[in-house]
């Protein structure tokens, strides 16, 4: 089993720790697992993306140029990631911010509305892991067991009653088809 | 020991030398190695160790070539421009035989370049970078987990042979993160015994000197001497480099570090496309394995080095084999990751082109 | 038969290279005397420049390291940090202090490094020569201001002192010279006090010392002392510059 997933948003959504707590969470489940940030000037910027790959093999590039999955939580991130996705994989797209919608029909598209959903179960800074939950529901890539066991690992200061947040958020996502 | 981490390779390098024993660190920011001052800030006073910030990279080298005077185990850390600035005194280091460690997490040059990863650094690594006669031990890692545990053996060997060691790792490594085991029992700084050179608190005993001068006829030259013999040593007794899928391999793919990954995406690949490629990888950069990739050589048609510079190491690769096959190249300088694809490609290439087109000694 | 003087111990016996009427050998004796009298010696460690001092490594009796140009503050800093209990000193002259190694001089100041900084200021290069120094005065003629400093061209000299005094982290600074025997006794008193704050770790204390170089002024010894006395000294003021434990820190 390979997955390659790149996730793209603003600064403060929340990508890096996504991408750190997949990648924990990979790690737990007993699979190989990279985590690279796009540390350039894209940072400076106010976006913010990152590389993830969980693999039953070991990984050799943590670069993922051509994503099994992409996540996509801000409108600019749409334009710049959608041409990666190597055909046949998944979007998913963060309809709460991203107003256009993809052009590619080799690809599965999911629409979550990630903001919205977060907000309905207290606050928006959850919208993350809405993303993850839709993710993990879709690719079957790792359990949301796993992610919530990485969640104390990763969010080292985080009140219990953030990380149940967290959880509930992600099997909320798990509900989007 | 034992427990699996989650730690950006430039942490674990971090996190490495202080469980070596590193006691002293000095250091000045520069992308993309941040996270080693910042995390050696708080780690240092925890083990009761020295951080300091310094003004520049070159007042960083020259505390180091002070603290490592005294003996106790010490590291500083920059990218490219800033290594460039501590040349001059990494030479004295070599020069006064201190065993001083850094790291360079390589970013694209020349001049201030870009901050991706990139290995336009390797002749300034491995053959000496500053002025005078001089070699540095140079190990190259290809993971978070190899930054985490490759600074002890970098102690270990400067301290045995008295030569500088550095660590030549690259913007991506050090930005990645990956599980990490730190794979030695963690050293008591404490008890690390105190070298018969340093300097310090000397009650009783005659006193002594550390300096990289000698300005006495000849002397200079003894001393030079005195110092290549211990090089032709670190040479026999301590390169390093990993092979596979070495035995019915038509063509090599040689590489360190970052390229190496990308070279065993490519491997991989070729492998499924029936094409008997092998992998190659020199774990150590100086000394360069020039034994073992002479075997190597013996058996295939050709090698292909791959590297993120214009093609640096790839003069040590024809140098260790003698010519004895073609060497080609895949170069991808200006901090680009080469995909496992374009490296196939070379690899297809390269076949086609035998021994007449090869790209020896141009 | 009655002593009254010998040479310290914290000097060896060994027969120095520097040139008559150079007042390197004066400092150095002044120095090893201060480490002799405040019994630290042992725990002595002394960093020697790039210049025509860089022998004193092989001057002092104890422990001694030799570093880069202008990087002896730097080099203090290490040693320091790594063994606190050391006395550590940090001898240069005025192209290594106050040329290529100011961001040194004037960061472990600012950092209030525990050390003591012995600067001989001389007005000019010695060992390669008698090229311009940062304190070579306005008009002196140096092998490269073969017509005298001009302004114009090379601006103005460095008064160190004076620049470090705006540091909160300097805690002592003081000029005091050595063309005269009385000016002798004043230096050694202003660099017994710089040992004896590092030995109270109260922090970056300094020294300046005004010296001749007859050799590189091209002038006798006993004119080298004259031009101090009406060349030097009206540009470089002797005097305190900073003293932490004075109530009124920062005058002269």
């Amino acid at each position: 089993m390979y997955q390659g997933i790149r996730i793209s948003g603003f600064g403060g959504q929340g990508i890096i720790s996504s991408g750190v707590l997949l990648a924990y969470a990979g790690m737990l489940d007993g699979r190989h697992v990279t985590f690279f940030p796009a540390y350039g000037a894209e940072m400076r910027g106010g976006t913010a993306n990152c590389s993830v790959v969980i693999s039953s093999d070991d990984v050799s590039t943590p670069v993922v140029a051509q994503p099994d999955t992409v996540i996509v939580m801000n409108e600019p991130s749409l334009a710049k990631f959608e041409p990666l996705v190597k055909p046949g994989g998944l979007l998913i797209i963060n309809s709460s911010l991203v107003e256009s919608r993809p052009k590619r029909k080799d690809i599965k598209i999911l629409l979550v509305p990630c903001n919205k959903a977060a907000q309905e179960l207290g606050t928006a800074r959850i919208a993350n892991m809405v993303a993850l939950g839709a993710f993990v529901k879709q690719t079957g890539a790792l359990s949301i067991d796993a992610i919530a066991k990485a969640m104390p690992k990763v969010f080292k200061r985080a009140k219990p009653e953030m990380l149940e947040l967290n959880v509930k958020a992600l099997k909320k996502g798990a509900e989007f088809n | 020991m034992g427990e699996k981490l989650l730690m950006k390779g430039n942490d674990a390098m971090a996190e490495g030398a202080v469980r070596a024993g590193c006691r002293f660190f000095a250091g000045y920011p520069i992308t993309p190695q941040n996270e080693v001052p910042e995390y050696m800030s708080w780690r240092m006073p925890e083990v009761g160790g020295a951080f300091i910030q310094a003004e520049s990279e070159v007042a960083a080298i020259n505390m180091l070539f002070g603290a490592a005077a005294t003996g106790v185990r010490s590291m500083t850390s920059s990218s490219s421009p800033g290594i460039s600035l501590k040349q001059e005194g990494i030479s004295y280091c070599a020069g006064a035989d201190l065993p001083i460690f850094f790291a360079n997490v390589v970013r694209g040059g020349p001049g201030l370049g870009n901050i991706a990863g990139a290995q336009g650094d390797y002749f300034q690594s491995v053959r000496g970078g500053g002025h005078g006669d001089y070699r540095t031990f140079v190990m190259a890692p290809n993971s978070a987990e190899e930054m985490g545990n490759f600074p002890l053996k970098c102690y270990e060997v400067g301290e045995k042979y008295r030569v500088p060691s550095m660590i030549l790792s690259d913007g991506t490594i050090g930005q990645m993160m990956e599980p990490v085991e730190f794979k030695f029992e963690t050293v008591d700084a404490k008890k690390l015994p105190i070298p018969e050179w340093a300097i310090g608190a000397n009650p009783g005993r005659p006193r002594r000197m550390v300096g990289s001068y000698d300005l006495r006829e000849g002397e200079l030259e003894k001393m030079v001497l005195a110092r290549a013999k211990r090089y032709r040593e670190v040479e026999e007794k301590e390169a390093l480099w990993e092979g596979k899928m070495l035995d019915d391999a038509e063509i090599v793919l040689v590489s360190y570090g970052i390229a190496s990954r990308a070279s065993l995406a490519a491997m991989k690949l070729a492998r499924e496309q029936g094409l008997k490629v092998g992998w190659f990888r020199p774990i150590t950069l100086w000394p360069f394995p020039k034994k073992a990739l002479t075997d190597v050589a013996k058996r295939v048609k050709s090698l292909l080095a791959v590297e993120l510079s214009l093609g640096q190491m790839i003069d040590d690769v024809k140098l260790a084999i003698d010519c004895r096959v073609p060497v080609h190249l895949h170069a991808r300088p200006g901090g680009v990751l080469p995909t496992g694809e374009e490296i196939v490609e070379s690899v297809r290439k390269a076949l086609k082109a035998g021994s007449k087109e090869a790209a020896c000694c141009r | 038969m009655l002593q009254v003087n010998r040479r310290p111990k914290s000097l060896l016996d060994v027969k120095m290279h520097y040139c008559p009427g150079c007042g390197h050998g004066i400092v150095h004796r002044l120095v090893a005397e201060c480490l002799d009298e405040l019994e630290v010696a042992s725990r002595a460690v002394g960093v020697a420049p790039v210049g025509c001092s860089v022998f004193a490594d092989h001057y002092f009796a104890c422990d001694m390291i030799q570093g880069a140009h202008g990087r002896g503050p730097a080099i203090a800093t290490g040693i320091k940090r790594s063994k606190p209990e050391c006395i550590v000193f940090s001898y240069q002259g005025d192209g290594d202090l106050a040329s290529i190694g100011m961001a040194e001089t004037v960061h472990s100041a600012a950092r209030s490094e525990n050390i003591t900084v012995v600067f001989i200021n001389n007005s000019i290069y010695g060992m390669t020569g008698g090229q311009m120094a940062p304190t070579t005065l306005i008009g002196q003629p140096s092998t490269t201001s073969p017509k005298g400093r001009d302004v114009k061209v090379n601006g103005y000299p460095i008064r160190v002192c004076e620049l470090l005094s705006q540091l909160d982290g300097a805690r002592y600074l003081e000029r005091t010279s050595v063309h005269t025997a009385a000016h002798v006794i004043k230096t050694k008193k202003a660099l017994k006090k710089a040992f004896q704050n590092q030995i109270d770790g109260k922090g970056f204390s300094m020294v300046e010392v005004l010296s001749m170089c007859p050799t590189n002024l091209a002038i006798a010894p006993k004119d080298n002392a004259k031009f101090i006395a009406e060349k030097m000294l009206p540009v470089y003021p002797l005097g305190v510059y900073k003293d932490a434990d004075a109530p009124a820190a920062g005058g002269k």
